[in-house]
This record gives C-alpha cells, structure tokens and sequence, in this order.
C-alpha cells in the first residue's frame, strides 16, 4: 500500500515534470520574467550603497513570489485543458498522493528557476557566487510557497479569472515566510552566523509543516465539484 | 438503507431521490434510478437534459446536491475511492495529455489505477482497438477519432467492472465503433451509456431510458421497444418538464 502511494506520487511528479520538459512554454515565461525584474531593479539602486543592501533581499523576495505566482498558475491550468483534471479526480487515489505529487512537481519547478536566477542576483549585486546560506533559506521558503499555492491554485483553477483570484488568496497566507524569508537573507547576506538566522528558518519551517499537513488534509474537498 | 441490500438483489448502481444544483438551476430533479449487473443501459436526452451530470455524479467527479447512490453496494461520498476501482469512465473529453504520447498517458493513468502487469495490458487492448502504431506518437498530433479510441482504452485499462460513456462514439468512424462494440461485448460489464444516436445506440441496449429537464421520463426494457416508433417515443419524452 504504501509503494503504491509513493508510485502514484511519482507518476504525478514524472508527467508534470515531461510535459513541462516537452512545451517549456511556463519556464521560459517564469525565467525570463524573474531575471528581468532583477536587472529593472539593478538600475533603480546604485551597488554598493547602503539603500542597496537594504533592498537586496526584498528584491530577491519579490521576483521569487512573483515568479512562483506565475507558476502556479499554470499547475492545475494544464491538467483542466481536455478534461485531464477529471482524470485525475477520476483515479483510485488517496488524495494526499494526488496533492503530494502535484505539490512536489511545483517545489521542483520552482528550485530549478530560483537556482538560475540566486546566480544572476549575486552578479548583478555584486555579491559572491557561492551563497550556501541563501540557497537554504530559498529551499525552506519555496517548500512553504509550494504547499501553500498548490492548494489555490487547485482551488482557482474551476474560476474564469483564476490569474487574478490566486494571488489575491495566496499572498495574505503567505505573508508570514515572505517576512521571515526577507529577514533571514538580511542576515545572509550581512554574513550572520547559522545561529543568528535560526529564529527565522524555524518560523518558516513550523509554517511548511503546519500548512503541508493542514493542505494535504483539505485537499479532497478543494478537487471536487 | 444499507450497502448489503444493495447487493442482494445484484443491482451494482443504486440511484435514490437523486438532485443536482448548478447556481440554483436544477440540472437533475429526484432521479431514481437501478442497473443490474451485465446490464447494458442506455440513457437518452436532449443537450441540457442532465445526461453528463448523471454520469459525472456516477463516476465521483461531482458531488450530488441531493440523494443518495451506491456502486457495486459502496456508498458514494463514503467509500468514493474503492467506487472509482471499479468505474471507468469515457467523457466528452479524452482526459489525456496533449504534450504526452498516447503511450506515455496510458502508462501514467496505469500507475495511477495499479494496474498489474500494465505494459502487456495496455498493448492488448492498444492492438485491439487498432492503435499499436500510433501508440508513440504525441497526443496533439492524433486526429479527435484515435485520441477518442485511445480514450476508450484508457477507460478499459484497470479493467473496470462498470463503464460510463458519455456519446463515446464522438469521433468514431464505423471500423472504430464497431470495435468499440466488440470490446463491450467482450467484457459482459454493466454499461451506462448516453447517446443522441437513437437508433446505433437502441441496437446495444438492454434498456433505455430517456432523461429531459433533470427527469427521468421514460424507462424500458429492449423486449419492449420498437425500434421503428422509437423516435417518436423520444420526441414525446424527451419534450416532458
């Protein structure tokens, strides 16, 4: 039973992952997008000002969430075109293997654009390349980023005006990592201590927790009609 | 009423003071409702008579507003997940992938019903309904006649024991059609099928019914059906608030 249920969520995971692989039409989009609002706000500050280090995690904050927004968007939105969405409601699954799946292959779209642009960041923030701090706190976000919009963007997906609806729901939930995320990278590029940022990965790390169950759990009623 | 009784008397869908609200629109209106087993039912109704409704009800994709239904004896809404074992479902839509092979949405939809022995599985039923060859190529590039046959297939391959068809001869030619009756010949399940074909579809009935407004207005068996009045029987029924 339990093989089958990690078979279901890798079955998810893998059509996600090829048909994505095949259009790239939403990387593309995503990527582009994310590194063009870190250079529009390249040229907005003067690097190595103060204003500069002050803004940088938002910044990065805020082409992650947007980045992300405009992803999950598109999650659910492939799998209503002919129907599929149905097929998925339609098969034997425990709906924890559904969510899981679909939430994983989010998490991993998301990791990929975020591990091009954190490079195009620190170059265009004169910052070092080799940020292992950051790329941590990115990954603990992102996972409370995916288990949150994976929700949404299921329940968005059955409206007409879902690209608007879904960060109008999404934001005010996900609030509470955006801050925490923006304070520990404050750290992080200050060159704090592990210890220092702690507080703040814990915050979102209880927040990834909470809502991945709490999401899994709901997850039935948000699928069906 | 419980799922025992429902079995005792072979029935495997037990539909009881069945509605269904859209918005406030009744699409289906206190629809009552048996299909024994090996039972080929065919459902007829005009566009909005709430043929696809019932259907999507009996297959767990929507919830009914009212009523209560049991499948092979198991409570929809309650055992949900064991119901969807044993349906398969063909819908107006293919349900498959555009950016998959047929091949690859087939092995997906397989490991999600844990289909045993799948690759052999799914090249049977691919040879029989006559697509071997187009197995590897991508959905988008099939015409709606081969994604609509390889949707039947997809519906047939955890060998479901009830099979819902929503007008499945959308697309079909005559060759693909008269597969797709051989294949539900084949495999003495319990069919219910909507249809607007009157006459293709009276030839596979056991039974039929005739669904107009969210009622069921009509309900024979093939005994006592005449093929030759059957349209005008339809054209009264199908007209009934």
């Amino acid at each position: 039973m339990k093989s089958s249920f990690w078979v279901k969520v890798s079955a998810i995971l893998w059509k996600d992952v090829l048909t994505e692989f095949r259009t790239r039409d939403t990387f593309t989009s995503v990527l582009v997008f994310s590194i063009l609002v870190i250079v529009i706000f390249n040229f907005t500050f003067v690097p190595g000002s103060q204003m500069f280090e002050t803004v940088a995690p938002g910044v990065l904050w805020v082409t992650f969430t947007f980045a992300g927004v405009l992803s999950l968007n598109r999650s659910f939105a492939r799998d209503k075109e002919k129907g599929c969405l149905d097929g998925l409601v339609l098969c034997p699954a425990d709906r924890v293997a559904l969510y899981l799946g679909k939430m994983l292959s989010c998490l991993a779209f998301m990791l990929v654009v975020e591990a091009i642009v954190l490079p195009v960041f620190a170059v265009l923030f004169d910052l070092p390349l080799y940020l292992p701090k950051l790329a941590v706190i990115a990954v603990v976000a992102t996972i409370g980023f995916a288990a949150v919009g994976t929700v949404f963007s299921a329940l968005v997906v059955h409206t007409r005006a879902r690209e608007l609806l879904l960060p109008l729901l999404f934001f005010p939930i996900i609030i509470p990592v955006i801050i925490a995320a923006v304070k520990a990278s404050e750290l992080a590029l200050s060159a704090a201590s592990w210890s220092e940022m702690t507080s703040w990965l814990t915050i979102i790390a209880a927040f990834d927790v909470i809502f991945t169950v709490a999401a899994a759990l709901v997850f039935d009623y948000v699928l069906e009609e | 009423m419980t799922a025992g009784d429902s079995l005792a008397s072979d029935q495997v869908v037990q539909i009881k003071g069945l509605n269904k609200s859209f918005s406030g629109n009744l699409a289906l209106r206190g629809v009552d409702l048996t299909v024994s087993r090996g039972e080929f039912l065919t459902v007829f109704g005009p566009n909005g008579a709430g043929t696809t409704t019932l259907l999507r009800i009996l297959a767990t994709i929507t919830r009914p507003s009212a009523g209560r239904i049991w499948v092979s004896g198991l409570e929809a809404g309650k055992d949900s997940t064991e119901i969807r074992r044993r349906v398969g479902y063909v819908p107006h839509q293919t349900l498959l992938y555009d950016d998959l092979t047929a091949y690859e949405n087939l092995r997906f939809y397989g490991r999600m019903y844990d289909v045993p022995d799948l690759e052999s599985r799914l090249q049977a039923l691919a040879e029989r309904m006559g697509l071997t060859s187009q197995l590897h190529r991508l959905v988008r590039t099939l015409s709606r006649g081969i994604q609509q046959r390889f949707s039947i297939v997809r519906a047939l391959l955890h060998d479901p024991s009830i099979l819902l068809l929503d007008e499945p001869e959308t697309g079909l030619d005559q060759q693909a059609s008269a597969m797709m009756v051989e294949m539900l010949d084949a495999g003495a399940k319990t069919v219910i099928m909507t249809s607007h074909r009157l006459e293709n579809s009276l030839e596979l009935a056991d039974r039929a019914v005739i669904l107009a407004s969210g009622r069921i207005t009509y309900d024979a068996p093939k005994s006592s059906l005449d093929k030759a009045t059957f349209a005008g029987v339809y054209a009264r029924y199908s007209e009934m608030k």
